[in-house]
């Protein structure tokens, strides 16, 4: 029984390739309640909390690109540089848990459980991130769609450690809604991404909450594309906006739970993808 | 002779705002919750739960359970020396099950290690033998006859008929519904938890506990340890909450059993997942009711079936379907009523008391019924409700007149008075908005919506129950020392007791001693009932003293005792000129009396639901304002508006404190709380998943405490801790149902009934 | 790199303590309770979503009970019980009592915590701010109104005295 607390990033690569089988934990407000609940026994652990690569921020202007620490907290992503150039990022920070689970949680947090709850995940997923694995002798870039292999299981191998997510700086709308019942500490009945890009004329639209894991709706995305110009705010009509919503809710599979029912789940994405679409071409 | 002129400094008597001698530690964290407590020595204690809803237990093996390093005892059923069974009103429910499993969570067996994840692993290893059989979870069948009892004492626990007047009138204008209300948590934030220490003779036990009635408990567990209730000493640990949860037992008897067995101290606490199956729950309820009204409004005959679903165990479900039945007819005048209710048994988790004691279910319908009878009658909510309000003098459908101040009308008035919110501005900020950062809805997706509330509660038990209470009061050397065994949860009777004493008594120094069972019962911490019977049983233990105490000064200085009265802080002379401080007073004297506050006597209801059941009545009236995102069915509860007859202020912010906290349960129960159940399984045993309002869910409160002193109380104050959490989840059902125009029969009100 | 089997140190209100032969799995909460003798810092739900064992680590308000302790070497570590000095109460503590703050009591200790973070960081915060703030903290028995009032008491009494 051990508890590792490495203080590089080299360390902690070492430790998982010493021991592959060791539980990693970052912030811990998903790993601690599954312990607290004694639905997982660890014996052997890394803890990646002193790893301060791990919470580094690279603004890439020249490339249009962010690469965040798989371990910076929520509550840095809310304000500033990262808040300016991704707000929808922002935006899902500020819905995480509560102001103590954002001091803790990170996105490196929501890919390791990959819950298709995670409120980080359809921001990365809308924005097409590249999740930086490495291991004590290698490393690799793979896309989030790569990453995130169905509910609560992902791509990572045993000796990897997620370091890092590469975002692209889209120039253009996007947002971040969620829905809940109450008005605080909100568990995601179904949540949005909507991101478009004004240089390329593409949309991007993901779901949480209601599939399996994180839903790009591909096929409305590309039916969209070649019913509006997307490189402009263009006002869109009722009947394009309410097919656009009916589309995005067919792509959905949300199921029934204690939470809620397919059926809400269906109606919600669908109204807050049409919302969202509005803001997005507001004048 | 001496005499001391008091400046006009503000005393902490009644009327003050007197600050909680337990604060300071509270908000340091040194004060004792019952989870708090250690002992030398002491082992950990856990509880083995059923996992099925209804089953024969087959076998038991403990075995492998007992080859686990740290476990010292284990314990079941054949290891409870007394009564296998207890309960607060039929002792139904078994220590440990025996025969059977009727619910999820029935404890089967018990054990003690050293370190709780060493318990964890014991209770892991304990291999039961189940035959699964399937579980009774429809309340309306339980009522039938045909269907297979699921306890020897049978499915319904008690059915309750009331029939007044003319059964077959027809009114001009008849409205109907059928209501159901879900079940809700208490969910107090103190976990359950107790420290039991054995007397060194293994026939006695002293307890620390958070509970809600010390001598309830003590009764109980003497019972079933087969002890003379003297050798189950209780003394009150610190309790974080009860609101209804803690009045049956939950681990006392099985710590107590641990304690004895293992020689030991013995520490159990609940996790919050266990605490779900370790206590009651609000019963959830099905309730049609037929209002029959003349063309104006003025109702004439209610028509009502009212079904309690009581789980496996009988626990107070009989006294809530009193509750449910006797206040059906809301706050209003009816002469004629057919009503029928049961309480059932089935294979759900077992439901007991909650605040509100089955008047909320009531309300629910009778005032989501009031709407309807406005819109029929072409009346507003407030028009019908003045029309029908009732005042003293007026008589329930049991025949018992209400005898009560019942100041239902102003109730009424001064909450119509309350100024409306300001609207929601176009620039608000998110978080004011519904759905807050989720960022769902903007200002003009929001709908504003208005509805009320209006109710009638009873104060104190019902139906013959004597729950008096008792207090002593010493005096001495100018300092008052108050013993009781009345359970503070956190309403403030800490706070109260001094004041009281410093009224009567004169004296600024009290001394509050230690709760426990060395002294005779103050009846449960429930039912808005201490301030009426535990601060009945202060004031007259502390009567009792003064009196003493002008006897002693009117003996010493040749004064007749009757002319001596209490002024501030001295012992004065009506008619003459002597004037001495109560601390001199009593100074080398010790008074010492004890009080029994009983109320007065009630009776059972007949066959035909007749009879004076209840003490007294306590009426308020609730305004909700909410914003509701339509489309998206989300809901934002903006303002509450209430008047509360209060009867008398004793502490202007302890009371307002009680109903902004009822407000927010209430407001728990109209549209985020409810346990989910399925086959008798809870779905969301969590706090992940049974949502308690936030900081960002509580609305504005304004608040008018009506006083109209009460004569049959012993202050003058009413109790005010259940009024404020009965009506507020109709007012804001309406309130959703006059932005959405949906009918929203059903609490809690979830988004898909809004949008579909 | 720290090897924490059987023995660790953690750092609280200042001072430094061996915990020894622990579980792997004890959070924070539990040691602080259970090994530390300080049981001021409360636990309602294992899971973060009542705040009530909310302390200060590295300078940010976490739940306590989702902290792994055997990871928590080297951080410092400020529970309630590091508040007030003797029996003097902080603003906020005395605000809590004056203003009606205090039920039960036992959301009150993450509560004090986070309200301290609160104005340490932002002395005079908005409304929202403050519930936004408090969010994480549940209370059974206030319905936050009497919390409100005593964050604002708190807010203008630390005003005053630093003008």
């Amino acid at each position: 029984m051990s508890v590792l607390v490495p203080r590089t990033l080299q360390d902690a690569l070492q430790a998982t390739a010493a021991n592959p089988s060791a539980q990693l934990i970052q912030g811990g407000t998903d790993l601690m309640v599954e312990i607290n609940f004694n639905h997982r026994k660890p014996t052997d652990v890394i803890a990646l909390r002193r790893v301060d690569e791990l919470k580094s921020v690279n603004i890439d202007i020249k490339n249009s690109q962010i690469t965040i620490g798989a371990g910076l907290p929520y509550q840095q992503m809310e304000h500033g540089e990262i808040a300016l150039h991704l707000p929808a990022l922002a935006q899902a920070a500020r819905t995480v848990g509560s102001p103590q689970i954002r001091s803790a949680g990170s996105i490196g947090g929501n890919l390791g459980t990959c819950s298709p709850a995670g409120d980080a995940l359809p921001v990365l997923s809308a924005l097409n991130a590249t999740v930086n694995l490495q291991s004590a002798d290698s490393s690799r870039a793979i896309s989030i769609h790569d990453f995130m292999v169905g509910v609560k299981r992902n791509a990572r191998m045993p000796g990897e450690i997620i370091v890092s997510t590469t975002l692209p700086i889209v120039s253009g709308w996007q947002g971040y809604s969620k829905v809940g019942v109450r008005n605080a500490m909100v568990i995601s009945v179904a949540s949005c991404c909507l991101v478009v890009d004004r240089i390329n004329g593409t949309i991007a639209v993901a779901l949480g909450a209601v599939g399996p894991t994180i839903i790009r709706c591909r096929e409305t995305e590309s039916w969209l594309a070649a019913q509006v110009d997307l490189k402009a705010k263009t006002t869109v009509s009722p009947n394009l906006l309410q097919e656009f919503g009916d589309r995005i809710a067919t792509e959905s599979k949300p199921i029934d739970d204690h939470r809620s029912t397919a059926a809400y789940r269906r109606h919600a994405v669908a109204v807050l993808a049409r919302r969202m679409l509005t803001r997005a071409n507001a004048q | 002779m001496s005499s001391t002129t008091q400046t006009t400094t503000r005393r902490d008597v009644l009327g003050a705002s007197a600050l909680r001698p337990d604060g300071a530690a509270k908000v340091q964290g040194r004060f004792e919750f019952s989870s708090d407590l250690h002992a030398e020595n002491m082992l950990w204690g856990a509880t083995l739960r059923s996992p099925h809803p209804y089953a024969r237990l087959v076998s038991i093996d403990l075995s492998a359970a007992y080859k686990i390093v740290g476990v010292v005892a284990i314990i079941t059923a054949e290891d409870v020396p007394g009564k296998k069974t207890y309960g607060l009103i039929s002792s139904d429910q078994p220590v440990f099950a025996q025969d059977f499993v009727r619910y999820v969570g029935e404890p089967i067996a018990a054990v003690a290690a050293d370190h709780p994840e060493t318990c964890r692993r014991a209770l892991a290893a304990i291999k039961v033998e189940y035959e699964v059989l399937s579980p009774l979870t429809d309340a309306e069948l339980a009522i039938q006859p045909a269907t297979p009892p699921i306890h020897p004492d049978g499915n319904v626990i008690r059915r309750q008929q009331i029939i007044t007047g003319d059964q077959d009138l027809q009114g001009e204008i008849i409205v109907e519904g059928t209501y159901e209300i879900g079940m809700q948590d208490q969910a107090f934030l103190g976990l359950e938890a107790a420290l039991a220490l054995p007397d060194s003779d293994g026939k006695g036990i002293e307890m620390h506990v958070a509970t809600q009635w010390l001598h309830e408990d003590q009764k109980q567990i003497a019972a079933c340890l087969d002890l003379p209730a003297e050798r189950i000493r209780l003394t009150l640990g610190g309790v974080g909450g009860a609101f209804g949860a803690r009045e049956d037992i939950s681990l006392q008897v099985h710590c107590a059993l641990l304690a004895l067995r293992t020689s030991r101290p013995i520490k159990m606490q609940y996790s919050r997942e266990e605490s779900f199956y370790g206590h009651v729950h609000r019963h959830p309820a099905k309730i049609f009711i037929r209002h029959h009204a003349k063309r104006n409004g003025e109702i004439q005959r209610i028509e009502a079936k009212m079904v309690f679903d009581g789980g496996a165990y009988a626990s107070t479900s009989s006294a809530v379907l009193i509750n449910g039945v006797t206040h059906i007819q809301g706050p209003y005048r009816c002469p004629n009523a057919t009503v029928v209710g049961y309480a059932v048994r089935t294979n759900n988790p077992p439901c007991g008391a909650m605040r509100g004691f089955g008047v909320v279910q009531a309300c629910y319908a009778h005032e989501s019924q009031m709407d309807k009878l406005a819109a029929a009658c072409g009346l507003s909510p407030v028009e019908i409700r003045l029309r029908n309000a009732m005042v003293t003098g007026d008589k329930l459908i049991t025949g018992q007149v209400i005898e009560s101040v019942a100041p239902v009308a102003r109730c009424i008035r001064e909450t119509d008075a309350i100024a409306l919110p300001a609207p929601l501005a176009k620039t608000a900020h998110p978080l004011e908005i519904v759905g807050g950062s989720g960022l769902t809805s903007l200002p003009h997706n929001i709908v504003r919506g208005i509805g009320w509330g209006v109710s009638i509660k009873n104060l104190m038990y019902s139906e013959k129950f004597d729950d008096f209470a008792t207090a002593r009061c010493q005096l001495k050397d100018g300092v008052a020392t108050l013993k009781y065994a009345t359970v503070e949860v956190g309403q403030g009777f800490v706070v109260l007791a001094p004041q009281i004493a410093r009224s009567v008594l004169g004296v600024d120094e009290v001394v509050l001693d230690t709760v426990d069972t060395g002294i005779g019962s103050a009846g449960s911490t429930s039912a808005s009932r201490q301030t009426w019977m535990s601060g009945g049983a202060v004031d007259g233990a502390c009567r009792l003293v003064r009196q003493r105490l002008f006897e002693h000064v009117g003996k010493k200085y040749n004064i007749d005792p009757l002319r001596l009265v209490i002024e501030d802080t001295d012992v004065v002379d009506m008619i003459g000129d002597f004037r001495i401080s109560v601390i001199e007073a009593s100074t080398g004297v010790l008074i010492d009396e004890t009080f029994e506050h009983h109320h007065r006597p009630t009776e059972e209801l007949d066959e035909n639901g007749q009879g004076n059941c209840h003490v007294a009545f306590a009426f308020v009236a609730h305004r909700a304002v909410v914003d509701v995102d339509v489309e998206l069915g989300l809901v934002k509860v903006i303002q509450i508006a209430t008047a509360q007859d209060v009867g008398r202020v004793l502490n202007p912010i302890a009371a307002l404190g009680q109903i902004e906290g009822g407000i927010a349960q209430g407001l728990g129960l109209a549209v985020m709380e409810e346990i989910v159940l399925d086959k008798g399984k809870m779905r969301n045993p969590s706090f992940t998943d049974y949502l308690l309002p936030t900081a960002l869910d509580a609305p504005s409160v304004v608040a008018v405490m009506i006083e109209e002193p009460e004569p049959q109380a012993p202050l003058g104050a009413k109790g005010i801790g259940e009024p404020p959490c009965i009506s507020v989840t109709p007012a804001i059902a309406a309130a959703i149902r006059n932005a959405t125009g949906r009918e929203l029969p059903r609490v809690p009100v979830r988004p898909q009934d809004i949008c579909f | 790199m720290n090897s924490n089997s059987e023995i660790y140190s953690l750092t609280v209100n200042g001072k430094t303590h061996e915990v020894r032969d622990s579980w792997v799995g004890e959070s924070l909460l539990y040691v602080l309770r259970e090994r530390l003798n300080l049981p001021g810092t409360k636990g309602a739900c294992e899971q973060g979503e009542c705040g009530s064992c909310t302390v200060i680590m590295d300078g940010q308000a976490v739940c306590s009970c989702l902290v792994m302790a055997a990871t928590a070497i080297d951080s410092d570590i400020r529970t309630v019980e590091s508040l007030s000095v003797g029996d003097s109460l902080t603003e906020v503590q005395d605000a809590f009592v004056t203003e009606g703050g205090v039920q039960c009591g036992f959301c009150t200790p993450g509560l004090v915590v986070a309200i301290e973070h609160l104005l340490s960081q932002n002395p005079d915060p908005s409304e929202i701010e403050i519930k936004e703030a408090i969010s994480g903290n549940i209370c059974r028995c206030t319905g936050y109104g009497r919390i409100f009032e005593a964050v604002d008491k708190a807010v203008s009494v630390r005003k005053a005295k630093s003008s």
